[in-house]
């Protein structure tokens, strides 16, 4: 089920978010990436070369209005893959009814909507999912120990409406856009049937 | 222009109206006089004297310099707002020409037409001489040379109107074949003007009265062939006296192969709430996407200009990312644009133009109201656009480079159309319903792995070396120290010496991945003993995901 996920990235200059969020984005449609000026100058601008798909439509808006703005819009379209937005802080304009819309307009569209807050605290919000990602040491690299391997993530599911929350270690395989808990971890394959 | 002058100076001077005051130009001799108010006329100021014989005359005339580059502006500026009575309009010297082939009707006539230009021409307190004429020169001597002028005496702004003869043709100003009684008619009101309404040199103008010929008319009565033969080069009569006839195509007039798309609405009143414009142009995009769908073309710009009482315009324009003639969409682009267009004292007329239109098909969409994902897409992107300016929305757009920060150039999401709608028409195509298509393949050159984020300009760390050659141990950026736990590189990145300063230096990018697992992307700029510059410096540029 589509809907607006929050991710909140422990440290603001931490990109490991996005590879957790790329992993879960559908492809064959364009995605639409909003990102308010604070983002782009904290934490960098979108990279074409290192997504997995170029077909991409990116917004550098003026502050978090302008981005919640050009959010909703793209969640009201059915022709994108997902909509990514990040917004630097806690803006003002970003708040419990802004959220709300985003949620409501995904759930209508079927456009899965993300919302990326670096450098913010977890306020009131109507997402349906709340995460808090970080990176973690990667995975042993087979081919050289001194490299860094698959990439992992200690992802934590604070806040989910019907399904619970929970915090795992996730790791993303070489080339496959799947998802595996660590074995040790109680719900194997859980984040598989939370994102599908 | 010296009404024009004069007129200007005196709405913009404090001085009584009745002072009588000349405009002045510098001359090889010293001033001369370029326009003069009516009390300084009356006391034997002309222009084109010296400004000291006028003086002598009258000794109270007050003397102020003219603007003409001022006065030329002006002319322009009105250019523009005299786009309300036709599309086609030309400075001509001191005057305005409108081509109004097929467009005197929307005003009710060609006397209407002509009335309302002086109407609105003196609401903003210029003087006008205007003429409808089957021929642009025969319009310039009939606004000049008239020998009853309708507005009183003295000089003034002259508009002169052109009317095709042949009324199935709009849009093409002298009929090359005039019909014999259109003919008849203009002969008869040239007839009596003086040979220097031609547009003849003086010196040809002066050999004409000596040898008689003082009118029109009189010109006419020779034969042909004599007047050939008397002027020939660049005093040729015979080529002005048909340019004026019509019997030759006025070569001044640039007629546009292909008018664009246009809807023009006229109030009644001068409208100043603000929503005026918003309102207008309700009623204006159902018109424009008649005329489109008939032409079978689609707009990518569009752009009303509200004419405003003051002689003044305002224009709002919008683009699209491809051809559209939906009624809803290009309303609601336009709507925010509009509503943002300051009435100041009253707008009394509107023109919505597709000045920029592409062919599209007549093909009907869908049984239902659903538009295409590339068409929907492209909304957005009109959308986005218009509200966050055509800087802030973008798409990647690929260069042949290695440099990361030049290889993933981006290009505005509306000017890249043409070729990123064949890309993404393309990439639907192949895309079936069922299949889960894996969208273009990124782009990874030479096997290389890019980070997700780059930063707009890479920044400088400062590092702990192992040793000069490898890999820092540790580094510090923005004030946080990381220790770096794994490391993959180097790769070598060249200068690129085709464009780059000889100066340039290599970059060795590593992956690197502090403690905590953060990866980044850095590199040394540079070798120890490269010969270009001194100890290599290091830098970040990228975030992995």
């Amino acid at each position: 089920m589509p809907t607006l996920s929050e991710i909140f990235a422990v440290h603001p200059r931490d990109g490991g978010w996005a590879g957790f969020l790329l992993a879960q984005v559908a492809t064959g449609k364009p995605l639409l990436w909003v990102q308010d000026r604070m983002a782009i100058l904290e934490s960098g601008r979108v990279h074409p070369p290192g997504l997995p798909s170029q077909d991409l439509v990116h917004v550098e808006a003026r502050d978090a209005r302008d981005a919640l703005w050009a959010m909703e819009e793209g969640v009201r379209c059915s022709c994108l893959a997902a909509v990514i937005g990040e917004i630097w802080g806690d803006p003002r304009a970003l708040d419990f009814t802004a959220t709300r819309r985003l949620a409501v307009a995904s759930e209508r569209s079927g456009t899965p909507c993300w919302l990326v807050r670096l450098g913010g605290t977890a306020n009131l919000s109507g997402a349906r999912m709340r995460w808090r990602i970080a990176s973690a040491p990667s995975l042993a690299n087979a081919l050289d120990p001194r490299a860094p391997g698959a990439p992992t993530w200690d992802a934590e599911l604070f806040r989910a409406r019907g399904s619970p929350t929970g915090r795992w270690s996730v790791t993303r395989e070489a080339d496959r856009f799947h998802l595996v808990a660590e074995p040790r971890d109680r719900a194997l394959g859980e984040v598989e049937r939370l994102s599908a | 222009m010296p009404s024009l002058a004069i007129e200007r100076w005196a709405k913009s001077s404090d001085l009584a109206p009745d002072a009588p005051v000349a405009l002045t130009v510098e001359g090889p001799h010293g001033l001369l006089i370029h326009a003069v108010t009516k009390a300084a006329a009356e006391r034997g100021a002309r222009p084109g004297t010296r400004l000291t014989d006028a003086r002598a005359l009258d000794p109270a005339l007050i003397a102020v310099p003219a603007d003409p580059e001022g006065d030329a502006a002006l002319v322009q500026r009105l250019a523009g707002w005299a786009g309300r009575w036709s599309p086609l309009v030309e400075v001509d010297g001191d005057g305005l020409r409108l081509d109004v082939s097929g467009v005197a009707h929307l005003f009710g006539g060609e006397r209407e037409l002509t009335r309302d230009v002086r109407k609105r021409f003196g609401a903003l307190g210029l003087t006008t001489q205007t003429a409808i004429a089957p021929t642009a020169a025969a319009a310039w001597a009939l606004a000049r040379f008239n020998p009853s002028p309708p507005e009183g005496e003295g000089d003034s702004a002259k508009l002169s109107g052109v009317r095709g003869l042949g009324a199935d043709r709009p849009g093409r100003t002298p009929s090359p074949y005039p019909l014999p009684q259109g003919e008849r008619d203009l002969l008869e009101q040239l007839a009596p003007l003086h040979v220097s309404a031609l547009r003849l040199d003086p010196d040809t103008v002066r050999t004409l009265e000596r040898l008689g010929l003082k009118t029109i008319g009189a010109l006419l009565n020779v034969p042909r062939l004599a007047l050939a033969r008397r002027f020939r080069g660049a005093e040729d009569v015979v080529d002005a006296l048909d340019r004026m006839l019509g019997r030759k195509p006025e070569p001044l007039t640039a007629a546009p192969v292909d008018p664009p798309p246009r809807a023009a609405l006229r109030l009644e009143e001068p409208a100043t709430h603000p929503e005026a414009a918003s309102q207008a142009l309700e009623r204006l995009v159902p018109m424009l996407v008649g005329e489109l769908e008939q032409r079978r073309l689609g707009a990518r710009r569009l752009s009303l200009t509200g004419y405003r009482v003051d002689g003044s315009v305002g224009v709002a324009s919008v683009a699209t990312a491809i051809p559209s003639r939906e009624p809803k969409h290009l309303l609601r682009l336009l709507a925010d644009k509009t509503a943002a267009l300051n009435p100041e004292f009253g707008f009394d007329a509107f023109a919505l133009i597709a000045d920029w239109t592409e062919n599209l098909g007549a093909a009907q969409d869908s049984l239902v109201e659903e538009p295409s994902g590339e068409r929907e897409l492209a909304r957005l992107v009109d959308r986005l656009t218009v509200k966050l300016g055509p800087r802030a929305v973008r798409r990647p757009q690929r260069h042949e480079s290695h440099l990361p920060e030049r290889a993933s150039g981006w290009v505005g999401a509306i000017s890249s159309s043409p070729q990123f709608r064949g890309e993404v028409a393309r990439v639907a195509r192949r895309r079936g319903p069922s299949t889960s298509f894996a969208g273009p393949p990124p782009l990874q050159m030479q096997g290389r792995v890019h980070p997700q984020r780059l930063l707009d300009r890479a920044e400088a760390i400062h590092v702990i070396y192992a040793t000069p050659e490898g890999v820092p141990r540790r580094f510090m950026w923005r004030h946080a120290v990381h220790d770096i736990a794994r490391v993959e590189g180097p790769e070598r990145i060249a200068p690129e010496w085709w464009r780059q300063p000889s100066s340039a230096r290599l970059r060795d990018y590593y992956r690197v991945e502090d403690a905590e697992g953060r990866r980044y992307w850095i590199y040394r700029e540079g070798l120890i003993g490269d010969g270009r510059g001194g100890v290599p410096n290091w830098f970040i540029h990228g975030l992995f995901g």
